[in-house]
């Protein structure tokens, strides 16, 4: 197991240099000239020059790539943006928690839902119970989140009036005048954007879910298991969901590294300021700095979460910590 | 009174195309301490009559009638929450594949000791022990570190032992075997079916042999019933049936039997495939296979019925004594010739 995890340590680590890589020479390397477009409106020659000593821009590739990754891994450091002149880590560490509260929200919410949907539409196919589970799922994976988004701002939070219609409020408290905060407040914000990112998913994980119970429940170990005089329970808590949810966890972890990057139709939707509205801004105004940071930033949480299904996947299924 | 008593079993599955009969009235007796053969190819009938005895079969798609009787109480019907305190505990089941019959993410000890403590009050270490009791008792060498192996780590013999041991955990009366030998190779096979003898002299269970191989049955068996589309087609003493087999499909099984003291040129092979259970032929259901068949044969469906001058021995057959006789007569000389020229 230790050799495993020291295994996998070393592959996500090869896999961020990698993607600092790729990120550096798409953003950097390809486009025109980035001293330009940091120069915006006022582009006199000598300037352009000037700006391109500060980035370092006349050097050698390999040496500017030196110098990107060194400044990041010292000093935690991603550049300042083209526009504003702010550092991208403070960008970044603001839109972070947004774009978080509205993914992990949202991910509970559709595990909650698709979990208890999807085992009992396993367990009772063809029943009412199952038929109306997937008419759901139907609707969820039909129904862009875009338009769900829309029509729950319309309906709960503009005619019915129970929620927000936009705004985000940070979780701590906030004693500034007409600032919101507080986790009641946080979570009264984010409610729409939850249910929106819920429906979708909750669908193709009620599918999933369905399927790999159903497939598990006809294996010949929950024979055994019920040959063995174990009750319903059992089998299914001991022998059946701890099988099922292999494939669960796998695609729940890519999801979540996903998501973390930027859930742009929702936060834009619900103008809520989260990478995903960030990273759109950045790219109308070819902010490259924002754009890059953003992107490693996702690169990072899908490494992440790939290396923890991993390391869950090893400790679910014991067959691979060997393998 | 018989330990296990079945009587005009009916097993039907409602499919999508149609009523599959699986299994139409069955009807056997198994004795304590006894070992019950069951022959018959895929599709016959034999796996689905024991998961139907064991209540395996998932009543929403399975239709069950008849009676199975264990220890004198009637268990066909009988709520789940009864049925699993017979289950694992007076009735042990193993299974054809030991590749998958065991859960690959828990470990062997624990799966063992779960078998224990479903049924037992006892604590976990005492589960514990019993289970170590019982690797050792299937020799599964260095049982003490084994224990906490998962099943992949162990070969297919290896499994099946495991599996034994946890049919066996509790002491079951029965032991249901269904093709417990089937997905082993032959030296392990023979090892396998040596260690269910030894564990049957040791706790005097009766068991049932689920098999397609007429070799285990000669090995193992006491009794022995020979199945086909759903139906017993003979039934008899072990040693009867090798002497004097009074059926056409029971000829055709012992034909295409590999021996090793006569050295036959070409196994017999039955022609045709098993009839479907969805549409079985008229009359008899070997009929379409059998070389015998007459007029009678493809409108009744022959009744079971005793062979000449014996009370342990049933067949379906239209064939009377006489054809009978004369064509196991011819059968027999055949194979010998057979052996001869090949010798």
């Amino acid at each position: 197991m230790i050799q495993f995890l020291i295994r996998r340590t070393f592959w996500a680590l090869f896999l961020f240099v990698a993607a600092t890589m790729v990120t550096y020479l798409i953003f950097f390397v390809i486009p025109a000239d980035p001293a330009k477009l940091a120069a915006g409106k006022a582009q006199t020659p000598a300037i352009v020059n000037h700006i391109r000593m500060m980035l370092h821009l006349n050097l050698p590739i390999y040496q500017q790539y030196w110098l990107f990754i060194w400044n990041l891994v010292r000093h935690g450091s991603f550049g300042y943006s083209f526009v504003n002149g702010l550092p991208v880590r403070s960008l970044l560490a603001d839109e972070i928690p947004v774009t978080a509260s509205i993914v992990f929200g949202g991910v509970i919410c559709y595990l909650a839902i698709a979990i208890p949907t999807g085992i009992i539409s396993a367990l009772r196919p063809r029943s009412i119970m199952d038929r109306m589970g997937m008419i759901f799922v139907l609707f969820g994976i039909s129904a862009p989140s875009v338009w769900v988004g829309l029509m729950l701002l319309y309906l709960v939070g503009f005619r019915l009036g129970w929620t927000p219609i936009n705004g985000y409020c940070s979780m701590s408290a906030n004693h500034l005048p007409g600032g919101c905060g507080g986790l009641w407040q946080w979570a009264y914000h984010l409610i729409l954007p939850w249910i929106t990112l819920a429906v979708g998913s909750a669908a193709l994980y009620t599918r999933l879910i369905r399927a790999n119970v159903m497939e598990t429940m006809s294996e010949d170990y929950v024979r055994t298991a019920r040959a063995k005089g174990a009750s319903f329970a059992r089998v299914l808590f001991q022998h059946v969901l701890r099988n099922s949810m292999l494939q669960v966890v796998t695609i729940l972890g890519m999801d979540l590294g996903l998501l973390l990057g930027g859930v742009v139709f929702i936060e834009i939707v619900f103008s809520l300021p989260g990478l995903g509205a960030q990273i759109l801004t950045a790219n109308n105004t070819l902010d490259l700095p924002v754009i890059v940071g953003i992107t490693l930033f996702a690169c990072v949480s899908v490494i992440t979460f790939n290396f923890l299904v991993d390391v869950l996947y090893a400790w679910l299924d014991p067959r691979i910590r060997l393998g | 009174m018989p330990l296990l008593e079945v009587q005009d079993l009916q097993t039907r599955f409602k499919t999508d195309d149609g009523v599959v009969k699986a299994v139409s009235g069955v009807s056997f007796e198994l004795d304590r301490g006894k070992t019950l053969g069951v022959v018959g190819e895929s599709g016959s009938g034999k796996s689905v009559t024991f998961l139907t005895v064991m209540g395996l079969l998932d009543p929403r798609h399975a239709e069950m009638t008849g009676s199975v009787r264990f220890d004198g109480q009637e268990i066909l019907g009988l709520s789940t929450a009864r049925l699993r305190d017979i289950r694992g505990k007076r009735i042990g089941m193993i299974f054809q594949d030991p590749m998958t019959s065991l859960n690959p993410v828990k470990r062997i000890g624990w799966q063992l000791e779960e078998a224990v403590l479903i049924h037992n009050d006892v604590p976990r270490s005492e589960a514990r022990r019993r289970a170590l009791e019982v690797l050792e008792e299937v020799e599964i060498p260095k049982a003490g570190t084994r224990i906490d192996d998962y099943a992949h780590q162990f070969s297919g013999g290896m499994r099946q032992r495991v599996m034994i041991a946890m049919a066996l955990i509790n002491q079951p009366e029965v032991l249901i075997a269904d093709e417990p030998t089937t997905a082993l190779d032959v030296t392990t096979q023979a090892q396998i079916l040596r260690l269910m003898k030894k564990l049957q002299d040791e706790y005097g269970m009766a068991i049932v042999m689920i098999t397609h191989d007429l070799g285990v049955v000669a090995e193992v068996a006491d009794d022995v019933i020979v199945m086909y589309g759903g139906r017993i087609v003979e039934s008899s003493k072990v040693d009867d049936l090798f002497v004097k087999p009074e059926m056409p499909y029971t000829w055709g099984l012992l034909g295409s039997l590999p021996r090793v003291d006569v050295d036959v040129e070409r196994l017999e092979q039955i022609p045709g495939q098993p009839p479907s259970l969805l549409r079985p032929p008229q009359g008899c259901a070997f009929n379409p296979r059998c070389a015998y068949t007459f007029d009678r044969c493809r409108e009744e469906l022959p009744e079971l019925r005793p062979a000449e001058g014996k009370t342990d021995h049933f067949f379906r057959c239209h064939l009377d004594e006489g054809d009978r006789a004369r064509i196991w007569a011819e059968k027999q000389a055949a194979m010998a010739a057979s052996a001869e020229s090949a010798a």
